[in-house]
């Protein structure tokens, strides 16, 4: 037992932070920064971070969720407006089909944001949500089509357009009635456990996410407090300012002990475990991203909610993180049904 | 298990593992049949007068069968293990229901940090092997938060130091052998610098003995022991005269550590006991109770992995920073939210039996966020040593 980095972890954790801070938005208006955005993109997909959960010839992973949770903290850590655990969680589940992933293309989801989004017609009857494509451009995204006892793959398309509550990672709603297309050559069928597994992974991704994001959005606010003046002195003298980013600085550091294990658990334990251990770091991230973000805010004051200030950007990102693959509430009714028994829906 | 991507495979090395060694495996299952064996069935520690009683048996009988002092240097009676062993102790004595491991690593890092070897070889064997009882004399009526400011006197008479002073949240002083005595030697320098440390004989005249009630009704956990004329020998100073403050500052850090303490065990014993009260008729039980049991076990779960993540970290060296801050709040919570569950489920049976254990966990839990230092303490050190704000 040893949860330590390794050597190559430290350094892609270190490597990854520097890219993400260097090119990722500083205030609201780089938000709008083409060029910079661009540059961004263009840097992960150099990096080959979208490629770690494409099959090596023995059909495993390049890398494991461990490193991939590593990139996904780093790009929370700065906010970044970069695709990253979409097209992943495509190339992901594209693996474990036995397909090629097809470039760009995102997984679908059900318009609660908890599940992969299931189509048993030629067409979706129901509008489905694209999530973490690319801000422009068509986009591609994966549905998943009963067959037999499992799920082949389909593709649908659209280039529709919606802004979401995460001004950094794009949403689309594909309505009902878009054709789904299935992928052609796929080699097995998704089962249960395939989707367990792939869950776990996502919650282990959406889980480091809100553990970046609320280190960056605490540094942010320790920054603040040293710099903004009231009574003469820096409002981060103040032991009721203090208390807040304190409380803060715990809870990142119990965010990132429960998320570490799911990114390790998705390769290492059974399907249906890694999942229970991903609804547990879920829930805890959630929650204390929820209590981090808003504090950010507070310490900000009437600044902190203001559209410039930058720290309604981490909140956003954490709204969009936490309800994807489901939301604190969602996790812990799973976990009473698993661990108490008690059926799903009843409370 | 269908997905397994070999490490071999991975472009970025040997990945994080939370997966026993071999030899940790093995220790895992020796230790359990042990458990099956041996488990003494005592109340919750928090709960009842009798679990203190008879936590010397059960320290001793985990010492000698090889699961206490799992890390500790082999020469005072450890076995010179990485830490992380800690954590399958604790992770087994919660799945058995066994109580948690006795919590004295801190006093063990206190003297292996400071004390010369000749204290180290008269005290670490009786503490670590449970023959000697222990308790730790730090706080004073006076002295809470602002521990420095203590009175009470250590004087030198001879070959010995003669003890004046009033100690306070002395836990289970009545049933120690030792104390491990903080008082001021040099009463004309400044706060901080005047004071040493001492391993005091407990069963002497001057000494005498004046426990408190907790809350929840146990009466060994506060102790309170006033030193009126105790002597102790000189040799047996615990480091340096004067070195007394840097002592305390590494045992407060480290029992605030979960790692140290092992009380994750116990949250996991009483969300275990909580789980299958409710699992064994989950429509008895409201929507709420379902969601108390349930976020218990997710911050009990969070605790457990914390711990291992902490005690990996040991693998690079012992750390007496304050991070320890960060663990103490963590811990803190935990054991408050799964106090919280209890009560919770237990609904009204918990207000009219007044000798309810749901009750008096909760109650009990109250306290974990003053010993060892309080939450506002622990806030202070984090806002000030760690996020770099400034001291007040």
């Amino acid at each position: 037992m040893d949860t330590r980095d390794t050597p190559e972890q430290a350094e892609l954790r270190r490597t990854a932070r520097r890219l993400a801070r260097e090119l990722g938005p500083r205030t609201v208006a780089d938000l709008d920064d083409r060029q910079r955005s661009e540059r961004l993109v263009e840097a992960v997909r150099c990096a080959g971070w979208l490629e770690l959960r494409q099959g090596t010839d023995d059909g495993d992973p390049l890398a494991s969720g461990v490193e991939a949770a590593i990139i996904a903290d780093a790009l929370g850590d700065a906010v970044a407006d970069v695709p990253f655990a979409g097209p992943l969680l495509a190339a992901d589940l594209a693996r474990r089909a036995g397909v090629r992933p097809v470039d760009g293309a995102v997984i679908a989801f059900s318009p609660d944001l908890i599940d992969a989004a299931v189509v048993s017609g030629p067409a979706t009857d129901s509008p489905i949500l694209a999530v973490d494509h690319a801000a422009r451009g068509p986009v591609a995204a994966c549905v998943l089509v009963p067959e037999g006892d499992g799920y082949h793959l389909a593709l649908v398309e659209t280039d529709g357009v919606r802004d979401g509550a995460d001004l950094t990672r794009a949403i689309r709603t594909l309505p009902a009635g878009v054709p789904v297309v299935r992928v052609p050559d796929q080699s097995r069928r998704l089962t249960c456990d395939d989707l367990d597994a792939w869950a776990a992974l996502g919650l282990a991704l959406t889980s480091a996410d809100l553990v970046g994001l609320m280190r960056g959005v605490l540094e942010v606010s320790v920054a603040y407090a040293q710099e903004r003046k009231q009574y003469g002195v820096p409002i981060g003298n103040f032991q009721a300012v203090q208390h807040l980013l304190a409380e803060a600085r715990c809870l990142i550091e119990g965010a990132l002990s429960a998320a570490l294990y799911p990114a390790w658990a998705v390769d290492r334990l059974a399907p249906d475990e890694a999942r229970a251990a991903g609804r547990v770091a879920k829930a805890y991230c959630a929650r204390a991203a929820r209590t981090v973000c808003e504090t950010a805010v507070q310490v900000h004051g009437g600044i902190g909610n203001t559209w410039d200030c930058i720290v309604h950007v981490y909140l956003r990102r954490a709204l969009l993180s936490s309800r994807w693959f489901g939301d604190d509430g969602e996790q812990l009714r799973q976990l009473e049904r698993i661990r108490l028994g008690v059926p799903y829906g009843l409370s | 298990m269908s997905s397994s991507a070999s490490s071999s495979g991975s472009v970025w090395g040997c990945p994080t593992d939370f997966r026993d060694s071999p030899a940790e495996a093995e220790f895992r299952s020796r230790l359990r049949a042990w458990i099956t064996e041996h488990n003494p069935g005592l109340p919750v520690s928090s709960t009842d007068d009798e679990y203190w009683a008879r936590q010397a048996e059960w320290h001793t009988a985990l010492y000698d069968a090889g699961f206490f002092g799992l890390s500790w240097p082999s020469r005072f009676g450890g076995h010179d293990l990485p830490a992380v062993f800690d954590v399958i102790l604790d992770e087994e004595l919660a799945a058995a229901g066994a109580p948690p491991r006795p919590s004295l690593g801190y006093l063990v890092q206190g003297i292996t940090t400071h004390a010369s070897e000749a204290v180290q070889q008269r005290f670490l064997p009786g503490l670590i092997s449970g023959r000697e009882r222990w308790c730790q004399g730090f706080s004073e009526p006076d002295a809470g938060s602002d521990l420095a400011s203590l009175r009470t006197t250590a004087t030198r008479n001879g070959d010995a130091y003669v003890i004046q002073g009033h100690k306070i949240w002395t836990s289970y002083s009545d049933l120690a052998d030792w104390c491990f005595l903080l008082a001021r030697t040099e009463p004309d320098v400044p706060k901080h610098k005047g004071l040493s440390a001492f391993a005091v004989p407990m069963r002497q005249h001057g000494v005498e003995q004046y426990p408190l009630r907790m809350i929840n009704g146990i009466t060994r956990e506060f102790g309170q022991v006033v030193f009126d004329g105790a002597r102790v020998p000189a040799g047996n100073m615990i480091g340096k005269p004067g070195e007394g403050w840097r002592i305390a500052m590494t045992i407060v850090s480290h029992e605030r550590e979960p790692g140290e303490v092992g009380y994750v065990a116990r949250y996991m014993k009483t969300v275990k006991d909580l789980e299958a009260t409710v699992r064994a008729k989950p429509g008895a039980f409201r929507s709420d109770q379902h969601e108390a049991v349930a976020w218990a076990y997710v911050q009990a779960e969070m605790l457990r992995l914390h711990v291992r993540r902490r005690l990996s970290e040991r693998l690079d060296g012992l750390d007496h920073g304050p991070g320890g801050s960060i663990d103490k709040l963590l811990m803190t919570w935990v054991e408050q939210t799964v106090g919280a569950a209890a009560l919770c489920v237990a609904g009204s049976h918990a207000v009219v039996d007044g000798d309810d254990v749901a009750l008096k966990i909760y109650l009990y839990s109250r306290a974990q966020s003053v010993m060892g230092g309080t939450s506002q303490i622990q806030k202070n050190i984090i806002a000030t040593r760690i996020l770099g704000l400034p001291s007040t």
